[in-house]
């Protein structure tokens, strides 16, 4: 085995670290959250508050690890929808090369990838009312096509390989194959995406509850934090700052991932980038 | 070419039929009344029927969608609940800064991104590509709407460049350009991290080719090959992501906007959901939606124009 890629290194840390502290807010916060304690409000950074309070007295310490949780759940949850419902798509076009069903999947996805994603998730939310349930489909819908055309795409050269057709002597039907052989071998690109579409999920989570679609209060949320500190930023500009630089690193170190994972996974990548 | 066109045109009509329907399903037909949501709970049943019969919401879905898109098609847009005037007079109103901050951004983005991944790509390897890189690495995990407000936080507040948010109009244009420039940017940020990056792997394939090392044989440096003979070839996957951005264009506007309190289209759609006004909101959408659709079909022409190849296909 070859050394891993620094960058892999660097995006595995980063985002473990912001998915163990949704992980440990679960159970433990530094300070409760669902207390509003208006004598300590806005307090700069201290041995007790870390990272200070903001505008009601919260730790934000303790808000940004469970705004950690809000935005790798809904965008855990949107992925799997991506997932669960692309995949099978895309395996089912490729199983069907050339057919209606492939062309009416393949035509299905370029229309939904003809909407701008954010403009459709703003009208869902807008009509059925800002929720996390609602981020997550609104989110989710569009990861739909991203999954069914990589698995499509992967897909299509494993079927002209020599197991399938012993597959098929061995008298295999084509939902069988593309379970039992076609997906463990595509699994790798599957994993790198999902990464990939894991950090647009938690931006795309971020601009609407910016915008106060997302979850609502009093769930914390980075991008409503930073909605909320938006108004004191002239005063406090650190309350618009921390969760900012919490969505970056989070993001930065998903994509750092993807980029190492796809690299490690694919050694004729690794050649032709370095 | 005639038939790239013909089934290209087609694929558009059959994009906008399919988000009109969408839209319009999203909007009117799917579970809950439009009336009683525009009108809140205390909406008396005489005033609901009233509203529904303002909005033509009495007939069939079916003709009720022929309505509005036949309407659309005229120019007639619907009329607004809360203003009481015509959608489209609003949106010829708001388009006004929309579509100046969109090209203003979009022109950034490509000003910054193709120098930057040129430099990127006849360096790879130097400390040159690698700062390049990381740094679009970082640009691509920015949400646009905070750095939006670390730039409020530096020109506006601390260095007092800039005002914070608001247009002046179009009366006074320097004042205007001023107004839209720290939104151009936030906007301009993410998408010319992207285009830089597209930039450098389309220059990179194109190097691996023969021509380019003839090229190269007859004495051009790497530098001279990319600007006289990769650059033109890299230009198509460039072309697609440009074409893409300006989707991601609009939705970005629709949240920069409302940071800098810019009276574009996209604080117009907002302000038509918090005051519940769906008329504006659906009407506006759609029009967004149009634009997008017609940019994607608008590339895929120029890129016949660029690659002949994609004629036949």
């Amino acid at each position: 085995m070859t050394r891993l890629p620094p960058a892999l290194i660097l995006g595995a840390a980063l985002s473990g670290l912001f998915l163990a502290a949704a992980l440990v807010s679960l159970l433990w916060v530094p300070h409760a959250i669902d207390g509003v304690a208006i004598a300590n409000r806005l307090q700069p950074p201290s041995a007790t508050h870390l990272l200070g309070t903001d505008q009601l007295g919260r730790d934000i310490l303790s808000m940004l690890m469970v705004g950690a949780q809000t935005s790798i759940a809904v965008a855990i949850l949107a992925v799997g929808i991506g997932v669960a419902l692309g995949v099978p798509l895309g395996l089912a076009a490729a199983a069907n090369r050339g057919s209606w069903l492939d062309e009416i999947i393949m035509r299905g996805n370029d229309l939904i990838f003809a909407f701008p994603s954010l403009v459709i998730a703003i009208l869902i939310t807008a009509r059925y009312g800002p929720s996390a349930t609602n981020a997550i489909l609104a989110i989710g819908i569009f990861n739909i096509p991203v999954f069914a055309r990589v698995a499509r795409g992967a897909a299509l050269p494993i079927w002209t390989r020599d197991f399938i057709r012993a597959a098929q002597t061995a008298g295999k039907g084509r939902i069988r194959i593309s379970a039992e052989h076609v997906l463990p071998n595509i699994a790798n690109l599957l994993i790198v995406q999902a990464t990939i579409q894991f950090s647009l999920g938690i931006l795309a989570e971020a601009a609407l509850s910016y915008v106060g679609l997302g979850a609502q209060p009093p769930t914390p949320s980075w991008g409503r934090m930073l909605s909320e500190a938006q108004t004191m930023i002239y005063t406090h500009p650190m309350l618009a700052v921390l969760p900012g630089l919490a969505i970056v690193m989070t993001v930065l170190g998903l994509n750092l991932m993807g980029d190492g994972l796809r690299d490690a996974l694919d050694p004729r990548l690794r050649r032709g980038r370095a | 070419m005639a038939r790239y066109l013909l089934t290209r045109a087609l694929s558009l009509g059959l994009s906008l039929i399919v988000a009109s329907v969408v839209i319009f399903a999203l909007i009117e037909v799917i579970p809950g009344d439009p009336a009683s949501y525009m009108m809140g709970l205390n909406a008396t049943p005489e005033n609901l029927a009233a509203l529904r019969a303002e909005l033509g919401l009495t007939g069939s879905p079916v003709t009720r969608y022929i309505d509005w898109v036949g309407g659309m098609l005229t120019g007639d847009f619907g009329t607004s609940y809360t203003y009481r005037v015509p959608v489209a007079d609003l949106v010829a109103d708001r388009i006004g800064v929309s579509l100046p901050l969109a090209i203003y951004a979009l022109t950034l983005s490509t000003l910054i991104a193709f120098p930057v991944g040129i430099i990127a790509a006849s360096r790879r390897g130097t400390w040159a590509d690698h700062g390049i890189m990381g740094a679009t690495q970082l640009g691509i995990a920015i949400p646009n709407f905070w750095f939006a407000m670390l730039l409020v936080l530096l020109f506006a507040v601390t260095l007092r460049w800039f005002s914070a948010g608001g247009f002046p109009g179009w009366s006074d244009p320097t004042a205007a350009i001023k107004a839209l420039t720290l939104p151009a940017i936030a906007l301009a940020l993410p998408q010319a991290s992207i285009l830089a990056r597209v930039m450098r792997s389309a220059l990179l394939d194109t190097l691996d080719h023969d021509y380019i090392r003839t090229a190269r044989a007859k004495g051009l440096t790497r530098g001279q090959a990319i600007r006289r003979h990769a650059l033109r070839n890299a230009l198509i996957p460039v072309l697609t992501i440009i074409g893409l951005q300006f989707s991601f264009l609009i939705a970005g506007a629709i949240i920069i906007e409302n940071v800098f309190f810019l009276p574009g289209l996209g604080r117009l759609i907002f302000q038509g959901i918090t005051q519940r006004d769906l008329i504006v909101v659906e009407s506006v959408t759609m029009l967004l939606v149009f634009a997008v659709i017609l940019v994607t079909f608008l590339v895929d022409l120029a890129y016949a124009l660029v690659d002949p190849r994609l004629r036949r296909g």
